[in-house]
């Protein structure tokens, strides 16, 4: 494993009496994909601006390359950001801006100029040097915010929702392109995003933030896999959480069904969260079933069918190739394998489950 | 048909252009170029050389200018506080700012001439204080300050507009790009709200320029303006001629000096103008 680049140690943050980031300690390794993902007002933007030297926590240390650069402003700082809003400077061309950190730093011209045909070479707008901003689409001048940002050769990268601002097609194009640029580069990318296909699709590592506290940390395949809690299943892709019963090891009583599972350590009747999702729900005829339902909608998605099933009160939602018509009777079938047990939280206040990463 | 309905709704205003802007241009023209029996001439026009019209012309460009970059230096750092401060108070004190803009600009003047006077409320608390008498009633320095008073306003909104149009977000990107304060201010905020810069000083350039109230009544007859002059051959000479003729070169003179603000105001920037 590389290095740990960055170090977060507890982070705490308000705003106007209002609690953003509570005791957040996290690290981020060189050259990794980062992915802090969280619905709005997480505290995600908040702890990429903390990196970036925009805002000071109220207390903690933030450590980059071992120094502690907590109290360091922005423009002292070894990394660069791509804003959601691409930010570039209205009254400057498209070299003028990319230059502009280059011109701080007092290169020579032949570099500058180097650099800056290296960058839009980079980011596929190569001679479009003398465009003014104005003249460009949203893609392109988040391109440009990105060529900007990397001439400076950062050592991170910080990405406020840069594709937020997108299209769909031209999101996910950007977002091919980003883990090529990742790759080329070898910097270390911290990126924010609400979006969990597209944390999903880039990170190394995805954090998943909820009310000013780290809910878990993982590679995408753990998070979608093996959340950790409802909250984070809820968040990353569709699922069915119902209320369960752990009865004992591996077998968990969810609508007075019992079902075969694989998790252990939950002690005996024990409340807690089972996650299923969609797609590892299989429909089957209705005596192989473990409980039987009715189809109650049916919507066509393209790669697959979305069909809701009523059994024992609860609406499962279910995602096939397979098509059942409204009205039909089904079986309901799930792999041990699939079902993922979870804790319940507490109380409310615990809902936002704090865990050190 | 809708074209011709289009262009019935413009009639009002090109009633008005003609009535009020054209014709009076075409009348000033036709007096400038004529003598009082009515054949052509350039004599009005040339008559700015009088030493007594060229003193006039060249103190009324000497008092606009400096009362333009008084404006201009009180403004820019006020509009950059302003900028600073939180959206409530802003609008509160761009409000005190605009404020006395709702009261009629003669009564202002008067005003000044009231608290300026020998005997007014500034001396008799200077008088108190034991500060020698501000004697500067019936001087330039009187006509430029009640100037200044009067344009600023003029001058403070547009600079402070540009200013609230940067993006906090350009500014975090330039430092985040390794810009310190002060490259900040000189390659973004400046050029950002040059444009308003440039409407400022045409704002408050143009009409310091061809005023006459201002010197008319806090000048006590010793400051003489172009504007001054003008009154005088129209009011008192009865001379529609040479007034039409110095207000054509004083029309130049505006033209000239707007057209240079906009040139330097175009780069890079969207000119109100």
């Amino acid at each position: 494993m590389s290095k740990r680049l960055i170090d977060l140690q507890h982070i705490t943050k308000s705003f106007d009496g209002q609690m953003v980031l509570d005791d957040l300690n996290l690290y981020i390794r060189e050259n990794e994909f980062l992915t802090l993902l969280g619905p709005s007002g997480c505290g995600k933007t908040t702890t990429l601006r903390i990196i970036g030297g925009f805002e000071t926590p109220d207390q903690g240390t933030v450590i980059f390359d071992g120094k502690d650069i907590t109290k360091l402003a922005p423009n002292d700082r070894q990394l660069n950001t791509v804003f959601q809003k691409y930010a570039l400077f209205p009254h400057m061309s498209i070299a003028e801006n990319i230059a502009f950190g280059l011109k701080i730093r007092k290169k020579s011209k032949a570099y500058i100029e180097d650099k800056i045909k290296y960058a839009l070479k980079l980011v596929n707008l190569d001679g479009f040097e003398k465009r003014s901003i104005n003249s460009l689409s949203g893609g392109q001048q988040q391109r440009i915010a990105i060529a900007r940002a990397i001439v400076n050769e950062p050592k991170v990268l910080l990405l406020d929702e840069p594709l937020g601002a997108l299209d769909l097609k031209l999101r996910q194009d950007m977002q091919y392109e980003l883990i090529r640029l990742k790759n080329e580069l070898g910097i270390t990318f911290v990126y924010v995003t609400h979006d969990q296909e597209e944390a999903l699709t880039m990170s190394d590592t995805i954090v998943v933030m909820n009310q000013g506290y780290i809910q878990q940390v993982g590679t995408p395949q753990d998070i979608y896999n093996e959340p950790i809690n409802a909250f984070v299943a809820d968040f990353i892709g569709e699922s069915n959480i119902i209320n369960g019963t752990m009865i004992e090891d591996r077998l968990v009583k969810i609508l007075d069904v019992k079902f075969p599972c694989v998790d252990e350590g939950f002690g005996t009747n024990t409340p807690v969260d089972v996650v299923i999702r969609p797609e590892d729900v299989v429909l089957v005829s209705p005596e192989k079933g473990m409980l039987e339902g009715d189809v109650t909608s049916l919507i066509f998605k393209g790669v697959h069918w979305e069909i809701e099933v009523l059994a024992n009160g609860y609406e499962w939602l279910v995602q096939t190739t397979q098509m059942h018509p409204v009205g039909s009777h089904v079986g309901i079938w799930v792999d041990p394998f699939n079902i993922q047990i979870m804790n319940k939280p507490e109380s409310n206040d615990e809902k936002a489950v704090e865990s050190d990463a | 048909m809708r074209n011709l309905k289009r262009q019935l709704l413009a009639g009002p205003y090109l009633l008005w252009m003609t009535g009020f802007i054209l014709l009076p241009v075409a009348v000033i023209l036709y007096y400038a170029f004529t003598t009082t029996s009515g054949s052509f001439t350039f004599l009005n026009v040339s008559s700015i050389t009088f030493s007594v019209h060229l003193k006039a012309l060249l103190l009324s460009l000497k008092l606009a200018l400096i009362c333009t970059i008084i404006c201009l230096i009180l403004s820019y750092p006020l509009a950059m506080i302003l900028n600073g401060m939180k959206t409530k108070s802003q609008g509160f004190v761009v409000f005190i700012f605009i404020l006395p803009m709702w009261m009629n600009f003669m009564l202002r003047i008067l005003a000044w001439k009231m608290l300026l006077s020998n005997n007014g409320v500034i001396n008799s608390l200077f008088g108190t204080l034991g500060l020698p008498k501000l004697d500067i009633l019936n001087t330039p320095a009187a006509v430029v300050f009640c100037m200044v008073y009067d344009f600023l306003p003029f001058m403070i909104l547009p600079i402070y507009n540009a200013m609230a149009r940067i993006q906090a977000d350009t500014i975090e990107a330039a430092r985040d790009l390794g810009a310190g304060t002060i490259t900040i201010f000189f390659k973004i905020i400046l050029p950002l709200t040059m444009s308003g810069v440039v409407s400022g000083i045409i704002m408050v350039f143009v009409p310091a320029l061809t005023s006459f109230a201002v010197s008319d009544l806090l000048g006590g007859g010793k400051v003489l303006l172009i504007g001054n002059v003008i009154e005088q051959a129209f009011m008192q000479e009865y001379n529609w001629n040479l007034g039409s003729g110095l207000s054509f070169v004083l029309m130049i003179f505006v033209i000239v000096s707007m057209a240079f603000m906009n040139s330097r105001g175009e780069e890079g920037s969207t000119g109100v103008w």
